[in-house]
This record gives C-alpha cells, sequence and structure tokens, in this order.
C-alpha cells in the first residue's frame, strides 16, 4: 500500500473528461488556448465579483473562476463605462487556472481577447451557475480524493463490494474466477485503484481501462473476462464494504469460529469490516465468500446473526436456571 | 528494505512477456518486492500490476524488496531489467 503522488490535473483535462449524464459538465473553450496546459491544484471554486470590483484581498485567484449572470453584467457595465481595460490587467495578472462562463454566456470580444494575451483559458458551460457548481465540485472532490493502489481483487457479490486480499499465489484470482462463473460481478483483477469519497466512502476501481476486466489465471494465462462471460460479468467501479483476506492455513493461529468481535481494515482512515479466511484444499471458498457477503447484508438490514444467536442462548438460559429453580428438576 | 533503480532498456517496454518475466523471477523469493514508477507501487509478483505500470522504453523504475533474501531479490530483478529482457534494446 502507497499513498498516490499529488494529483497532476490542468484545465485540458477537465475539458476531456468523459462524464455522462448527470456529470455532464458540458464545457467548451472560446479563448485562451494556449493556457490549456494551466493547472487546476485545488478543487474548489470562485465567484469573482468583488475581484472585478476591483477588491482583492484574500482573492482566491487559485480556483475555477465561476462568471454568471451576475459578473456578465458587470462586465457589460465596466465595458461600457470604458474602465474594462485596467480591470483586466489587473484580473489576468494572477494566474487563474480558467474562467467559466455559465449559461451559455459567451463572454465579450474584450474580455476574450484579454484572456488571449494572458493565456488564461476561457470555457462555455450550458449549464446555469447552481448546476455547474454542484457537478464541477462533486467532479473535482472525486478527482482530487485520496488515492491509494492495491494488490487484490475487487468483486461484487450479491450487492457487496468485496475486496479480495492476500500472498500472491494464495489463489484470489481463481476465487474471484469461481464466484464470476457463479453469476458475480468483477470490478478489478491484481490492482485496485481506492478513492476515498467523502472521507467515509471507499470508491475501488481498476487502474487502466485497456487492460481492465482482464485476469492471469496461473496455467491459463491471461483471460479476458468481458469476452469469455459477458458484460453481465463486469463492473467499472464499486465501493468496497468488505475485506476478506486469503492466507494459508496456519494450524497455530486461532481463527474466529464466532463472528462477534469484528476485525477492521483502515484504508485511507475509513474502516472496512475484514475477515480473515484461511485457504485449505477442498474449503469451498467462492460458497464461503457469498455467505460472508450476504451475512454483510444482513447485518446492514440489522440482523446480527452470531449476535442474536447469542442473545438467544441467553435467554434460553436465563428461562431454564429459573425453570429448574422453580421446579427442582432433581426431584423428578 | 533494499531499493534499487532501473530503466526500460528494451524498445517495446514492459509488454505481457517481459512482465510474465518479472513475475516469475519475484515469485521465487520469499521477499515482498514492488516495482514503482513515478510514485505508483505495484507488487512485482502479479503480472497485470507489472503491465499496468504501463513502463515504456526510457522509463525509471524503482526495484523495492523487503524480507529475507531482499539484497539477493532487487539484484536479480535489476539483471532483468538491466539484459532488456532479450529483446530488442532501444
Amino acid at each position: 500500500m502507497k499513498e498516490q503522488e499529488p494529483v497532476n490535473f490542468t484545465v485540458l483535462d477537465l475539458l476531456s473528461l468523459e462524464l455522462k449524464e448527470q456529470n455532464d459538465l458540458k464545457l467548451r473553450c472560446v479563448a485562451g488556448r494556449a493556457g490549456l496546459s494551466r493547472e487546476i491544484t485545488v478543487p474548489d471554486l470562485n465567484r469573482p465579483g468583488l475581484a472585478l470590483a476591483g477588491f482583492y484581498e484574500l482573492f482566491a485567484w487559485e480556483r475555477l473562476q465561476i462568471f454568471g449572470r451576475g459578473e456578465n453584467a458587470y462586465i457589460n457595465k465596466i465595458e461600457a463605462d470604458g474602465v474594462a481595460d485596467q480591470i483586466y490587467e489587473k484580473l489576468f495578472s494572477y494566474k487563474l487556472p480558467c474562467c467559466i462562463f455559465s449559461n451559455n454566456i459567451e463572454p465579450t470580444a474584450r474580455f476574450a481577447a484579454a484572456a488571449d494575451v494572458a493565456g488564461c483559458p476561457v470555457l462555455i458551460t450550458e449549464l446555469p451557475s447552481v448546476e455547474f457548481t454542484i457537478r464541477v465540485i462533486r467532479i473535482l472532490h472525486d478527482i482530487f480524493a485520496p488515492k491509494i493502489i492495491m494488490h487484490g481483487v475487487l468483486v461484487e457479490v450479491f450487492g457487496i463490494g468485496i475486496l479480495l486480499i492476500g500472498d500472491s499465489g494464495v489463489g484470489k484470482s481463481e476465487t474471484a474466477l469461481s464466484l464470476i462463473e457463479r453469476g458475480h460481478r468483477l470490478v478489478a483483477d491484481d490492482v485496485v485503484e481506492i478513492r476515498c469519497l467523502n472521507g467515509t466512502l471507499l470508491m475501488g476501481q481498476g487502474t487502466n481501462k485497456v487492460i481492465g476486466h482482464h485476469m492471469e489465471i496461473r496455467g491459463l494465462g491471461i483471460i479476458n473476462v468481458t469476452h469469455l462471460f459477458g458484460v453481465g460479468a463486469i463492473r467499472d467501479k464499486k465501493q468496497i464494504q468488505l475485506v476478506i483476506q486469503l492466507e494459508d492455513w496456519d494450524p497455530n493461529k486461532v481463527y474466529d469460529r464466532i463472528g462477534m468481535d469484528e476485525m477492521t481494515m483502515d484504508i485511507l482512515g475509513v474502516k472496512v469490516p475484514k475477515l480473515e479466511i484461511p485457504v485449505k484444499p477442498g474449503r469451498n471458498l467462492p460458497i464461503i465468500i457469498e455467505t460472508a457477503a450476504m451475512n454483510e447484508r444482513l447485518k446492514k438490514m440489522g440482523y446480527h446473526s452470531a449476535r442474536e444467536f447469542n442473545q438467544n442462548i441467553l435467554r434460553w438460559l436465563e428461562s431454564e436456571s429459573a425453570r429448574t429453580m422453580y421446579f427442582f428438576r432433581d426431584d423428578y | 528494505m533494499v531499493e534499487l533503480e532501473t530503466t526500460i532498456k528494451n524498445r517495446a517496454g514492459i509488454h505481457a512477456r517481459p512482465s510474465a518475466l518479472i513475475a516469475q523471477t519475484a515469485i521465487k523469493f520469499a521477499s515482498r518486492i514492488y516495482l514503482e514508477k513515478a510514485g505508483n507501487r505495484i507488487n512485482a509478483k502479479s503480472i497485470m500490476g507489472i503491465i499496468t505500470l504501463a513502463a515504456s522504453f526510457g522509463t525509471k523504475i524503482k526495484i523495492i524488496a523487503e524480507g529475507p533474501d531482499e539484497q539477493q531479490a532487487a539484484e536479480a530483478i535489476k539483471a532483468l531489467f538491466e539484459s532488456g529482457f532479450n529483446e530488442e534494446l532501444g
């Protein structure tokens, strides 16, 4: 496990993100193309109204600058008043990552020209400011989310995202293969990129689309899961809800036999339930993992098998001892 | 822990065959062995992992080994890189 270096994310990267439906930013670039390589360093945005009005204290220039109807109206006013040039000069003296006009507003020719000179990209979005703000913050936070790469296999079993980890050769890929064969889904084999969203949720996916959904099975080589098992057998990303560590059976180690004390694993500051499952010939791992997934679902629904079982025993013991006290069982 | 640096010497970079060679060599050692490119660290015993690095010709790779035979392990992997996997060198 190792944390990644800081993200290098440029305006061009923002434009070339393949986003769909509720994430589509509907952006296009209209001026300042020379600056498309400018980096976006913070996942935040700013309305530059105060800056345009000449107040530059605490100006958050390093953020994306969003120009809505209000800012645009102000731009039209200063251009009509003939004071626009020095305002633009001051504004573009900061190395703004980019200016984004919402509501499909075309920036004035003068503004575009000033941006071209400064090499500051000017983008237009079809979306209204509020909707754009919501989407872009969500997307940037995902991109800037803490990230880690782990060795393991991520599968979805009965809707639960399970990360299988363990030493090389313990049978992670083989186990995943039997799970796929039983109708579950593969998210990523061997190299799983995990991002912590909102500080509470771990999203796992493969690192690379080109080699995604391939598996290496010893003795077979590299197989294409999508082609062999169909698109129903794969999934692009999935939240990690359970970690299962597979390990060679160690006769000296004490494995959990009841399931009352829950182990967790810390990934990027998020605690994920973890199970340690010993591997031995003859143990049917796919079925054990399926059961673990269903048990996890049951827990999420509020029913904890092991605890419930123990409570029943305690209740029964209590009633039994009460009965013996009243009826003096020994006398029968 | 042993850390060695190397660069990709074969023209084609780390495609399936070289990556299998690396994994096969790595698996002979008891140590944990990692390869690192630009901060991305992966397990050198995993073929898919090595391919994911997308290490093309001239890329700098760090070899990290940790365990009882770390020195031999790191050197064996480094030797493999240096040999260019018996492929055309760049």
